[in-house]
């Protein structure tokens, strides 16, 4: 089987990224379609995300206010409730809250920001722990167990503590008034380096394996640089579980995005994500006015819920030795 | 004449999958007497060991029997409700697995799984079924059984912890004792012992023993009589001296000589060409004609029923006296 | 056995030193201990004869020790917030914390088990697959959204139960205790059910998995060949197997347990560590977050030794595979 890999993965022409997209064709002309065309669930959860995505994409031309500008906000048209309730005033679809903030266009803006984040989140992690798990399993030896090792230590620990503390210590070094966009970047990084250890196992374990292969043998032997070698060579065979643990960690990055802006120490109220959305709507809860808080959580249950299921079902089609 | 302990009539057990019904077991019929040891012979995935799981009432879903009898000393078992045949399970029919190192709860003491399946299946009481479970290992040969009835199973060697499983399987007096491969997984040095144990038990207490295996070297030592499997049918059957000396199945005829010999070390060992079929792709007729050498026409359309040629029975449509024109024809 | 005890020690003190230093870096550097005694108007003079007086000038080896010798006796600084010394507030603190975690840990356990032995025994039975269903929805609901939903149906729609607050509380020593009044424990029920239903879920789905994944081994199959009653079989043999994975996973889970009160405890008004720690990290009072750090750290490690240590006890094959290997 890895003769017939060899050649051409040695082709001179083959950059990284046309590795990447060679392989994601490959699987989608194998099993991976086929079981994606059976499940009817995964169909519907495929759906349902991608149109979470586009949701957000258009959320500017879909709102029917920008509610992170105050200027749109008019008090007078606070506390309105849904658009079938005997009190629903239109264009206020899903009722408004006490700032007059549209719901349905303040859910459109935060799932733009939730997914923001979340995205964002998945990138920096991921890329983070390629790399050091290219770095740990290609190298070896000190690195590697130092990079393990720490590993080992943050996995102790549950993503959202270490979340909270980055997010703490960072306030605490920026000084606690930091603008909206740079709070969102401190999400990034929180998240991203909660969340990288997965990535470094699951690569070091596959490099381990591969790079006694022939074909790295003899990619070393024509003098290629290890960096290439890894890059060109070694990562594509990790692609599958990366990709199945990306999925599932693109779910738990939004949680823990909502979760910290729940908590307040995320998207302030300026500029809310779903999360920031449920904290102030769970305010308004005793006063029967539940639609504030009870849209952005149906919008952020339906999303994890589809992505986590797309995931579970990548990773039956996919199969990889996660554990 | 006594009823044999043992008799399987017309057996079939399906397979049911997403796809289609496989089927494992295609109609097979044989018995065993008291005292006999029947040998089970064929590939992996011939159904050798399906046959016992089925005769011990084991075929889980999607398995199931769907044609046949079974009958144990004269009575009828393949059709009883789960609790009944639970109750004969471990008391009238013993059962040996293949790999003594999974076969026993690595987290009981060995001495507490024995007990808790005499006391299953009697009414005897904690000390005294702890006197017969000493007793038992002391039978299958556990040095310092007193002592040793109190280990964990990962305390024994390989080759002692299927002694454990023989203790087993033994202590209900069973009539019969059905063994999927007891020797296939322990050392060469060991498979002998283990082989003359089920041996010197089945002629010491008069119990049948159906041996599965796939090694007709174990089957030649021990069995009475022996039954050559292929793709859920049974090819062949006789005593185990003229099957081994006078295979008449094509496919039994390339099984005999697949075993080396010392004797005869100057004839080259003959191999069977290609593989047996998957149960998804059973070919029409008879299941072993596209690898046999003395193939015709008959053979791919009608499936051999078994013929009484002395004392064996063979399915091969060669000995039905018919068509042996056919024969020479192909052979030419 | 004894090399293994003392690997694992030896790595928990390990991990305990990584984690001091990340703690005493955030105190260092991150805060300045200063202004936990100074006010506004203190000037630069002052500042800087404290900073001395605080040891702050000394070789960072030096602090750090002199950090980690306070840490091992309970002092951790004072709070910016309260003007407080944080291990009192951790220490005020930590009764309501625990009795939450281990009531939603019993929780989870008792029903994840149960519905997980059911699931994996009646596989195709329709409550099985309500259970998945449930879990699968368990897994994606964050813990505040279900701390929201239970509070709108049982407090403010039925009016059953209290939304926040530990109900009365009985002081035992320096324990207090919310588990001999009624309203205590009314009050523990909905937070508990909400910190629980996470590790519920994780819980059943491992219990459902193992048991599967038991009920196909050899000595299963034996067991059943050996005519033992169904009984026997599945809550005999395959469950104490099925339970020793578990055990280990709850276990672990225990420390997540702890960590994930932040949130609940936030949705609760719960007056726990976790309330406590949300309020450092809003206010950047790094003091209670150092502490709170090295104390959950303490708990996390302590537990994982003790489950590596109960995993050995339990099945009797790791005892001398560990003792193979050392």
């Amino acid at each position: 089987m890895s003769d017939a890999v060899v050649p051409q993965r040695a082709e001179p022409s083959a950059v990284p990224a046309r590795a990447g997209v060679g392989w994601v064709r490959r699987a989608i002309d194998s099993d991976i379609f086929y079981s994606f065309r059976r499940s009817k669930m995964t169909m519907v959860a495929a759906a349902i995300t991608v149109l979470f995505f586009l949701l957000a994409i258009f959320a500017s031309v879909l709102a029917v206010q920008d509610p992170f500008d105050p200027a749109q906000l008019q008090l007078m048209n606070s506390r309105i409730s849904p658009l079938w309730t005997a009190d629903g005033q239109s264009p206020y679809l899903l009722g408004t809250d006490e700032q007059g903030r549209d719901v349905f266009s303040a859910i459109l803006y935060g799932l733009r920001i939730s997914l923001t984040v979340g995205v964002l989140g998945v990138l920096f992690s991921g890329a983070l722990g390629i790399v050091l798990g290219l770095i740990a399993g290609y190298v070896g030896g000190a690195v590697d167990g130092l990079i393990m090792r720490i590993a080992d230590v943050q996995l102790t620990f549950p993503a959202i503590l270490t979340a909270l503390l980055i997010n703490g210590v960072v306030k605490s070094v920026f000084g606690n008034r930091l603008d909206a966009m740079s709070t969102l970047a401190v999400l990034v990084l929180a998240i991203g380096l909660s969340f990288w250890v997965q990535y470094a196992r699951t690569v070091r374990g596959s490099v381990m394996v591969e790079k006694n292969k022939d074909y790295v043998a003899a990619a070393q032997l024509i003098g290629l640089p290890a960096p290439v070698i890894m890059l060109r060579h070694v990562l594509p065979n990790t692609m599958g579980p990366v990709l199945v643990i990306a999925t599932i960690n693109l779910a738990l990055a939004i949680i823990t995005e909502a979760t910290l802006s729940f908590l307040g120490a995320g998207m302030p109220d300026t500029m809310p994500s779903l999360g920031t959305l449920i904290r102030i709507g769970n305010n308004y809860l005793f006063a029967g006015e539940w639609w504030i808080v009870a849209f952005p959580g149906f919008a952020l249950a339906g999303l994890i819920l589809s992505i986590n299921l797309l995931g579970d079902w990548l990773r039956d089609a996919l199969n990889p030795k996660l554990r | 004449m006594t009823n044999p302990v043992l008799s399987v009539r017309n057996l079939e057990v399906e397979f049911h999958t997403r796809r289609s019904v496989l089927h494992a077991i295609n109609g097979i019929s044989f018995d065993i007497a008291k005292g006999e040891v029947l040998g089970v012979v064929g590939e992996s995935g011939a159904g050798k060991s399906v046959t016992g799981l089925a005769v011990i009432g084991l075929i889980d879903p999607p398995g199931r029997i769907a044609g046949g009898e079974i009958y144990l000393s004269g009575m009828r078992i393949d059709h009883l409700p789960p609790e009944e045949i639970r109750r004969i399970r471990g008391k009238r029919i013993g059962m040996i697995f293949q790999d003594p190192l999974t076969s026993l709860n690595p987290l009981y003491r060995i001495g507490d799984q024995i007990i808790e399946t005499i006391r299953t299946h009697t009414n005897l009481t904690e000390t005294a079924a702890r006197k017969r479970a000493i007793d038992l290992l002391a039978e299958v040969g556990i040095p310092a059984p007193e002592k040793r009835i109190d280990a964990y199973p990962h305390e024994f060697s390989g080759g002692m912890r299927q002694r454990v499983v023989i203790a087993l399987a033994i202590c209900a007096e069973p009539e019969l004792i059905i063994a999927d491969e007891p020797t296939t997984a322990l050392d060469v040095s060991v498979q002998a012992q283990i082989i003359s144990l089920i041996k010197r038990l089945g002629r010491d207490h008069g119990t049948a023993v159906m041996l599965v295996t796939h090694d007709m070297g174990v089957i030649a030592e021990t069995s009475d009589r022996v039954a050559v499997m292929y793709s859920g049918r049974i090819a062949e059957i006789g005593p185990v001296q003229d099957v081994v000396q006078n295979p008449l199945h094509p496919y039994a005829k390339g099984l005999m000589g697949a075993i080396p010999t010392l004797a005869g070390e100057d004839k080259r060992l003959v191999q069977i060409p290609g593989s047996m079929p998957r149960l998804s792709a059973i070919p029409q007729g008879c299941p072993f004609n596209p690898r046999c050498g003395f193939v015709f026409d008959r053979c791919r359309v009608e499936r051999p029923e078994p013929i009484v040629r002395g004392t064996q029975a063979v399915a091969c449509h060669l000995y039905d006296t018919a068509p042996k024109e056919a024969v020479k024809e192909t052979a030419a | 056995m004894l090399a293994f005890t003392l690997r694992r020690a030896i790595q928990a003190i390990g991990v305990m030193i990584a984690v001091g230093i990340i703690s005493f870096s955030m105190f260092r550097f991150a805060g300045d201990p200063v202004n936990q005694i100074v006010s506004l108007d203190t000037s630069f003079a002052e500042r800087a004869e404290i900073r001395k007086s605080l040891g702050l000038d000394d070789a960072v080896p030096i602090q750090f020790l002199r950090y980690f010798a306070n840490a091992a006796q309970f002092k951790f600084g004072v709070s910016y917030q309260f003007r407080q010394p944080v291990s009192n507030l951790l220490m005020e603190r930590m009764p309501a914390t625990l009795e939450l975690a281990i009531c939603a840990t019993i929780f989870a356990m008792v029903f994840g088990i149960l519905m997980g032995v059911y699931s994996a025994l009646r596989r195709d039975s329709a409550l099985a697959k309500i259970f998945q269903a449930v879990s699968l929805i368990g897994i994606s609901l964050p813990t505040f959204l279900i701390g929201i939903l239970l509070i709108y149906l049982f407090s403010v729609t039925l009016g059953w139960l209290p939304s926040f607050g530990r109900g009365e509380v009985v002081r035992l020593g320096w324990w207090t205790t919310g588990l001999l009044t009624l309203s205590g424990l009314k009050a523990l029920i909905l937070p508990s059910i909400t910190l629980g239903l996470f590790q519920l879920t994780l819980i059943m789905r491992l219990v459902r998995a193992e048991m599967l994944e038991v009920l196909r081994t050899d000595y299963i199959r034996f067991a059943r060949a050996r005519g033992l009653t169904t009984r026997a079989v599945h809550f005999g043999h395959a469950l104490k197997n099925t339970l020793v994975p578990v055990i280990t996973v709850a276990g672990l889970q225990f420390g997540s347990v702890i960590a994930f009160a932040i949130i609940t405890e936030t949705v609760f008004q719960w007056p726990g560590m976790g309330l406590l720690f949300v309020q450092a990290v809003q206010n950047v009072d790094i003091p209670i977050m150092a502490a709170y750090l090295l104390m959950v750290s303490l708990i996390f490690v302590t537990i994982n030794l003790v489950v590596d240590l109960l995993y050995t006890i339990v099945d009797p094959r790791l005892r001398s595979t560990i003792s193979r290997a050392a």
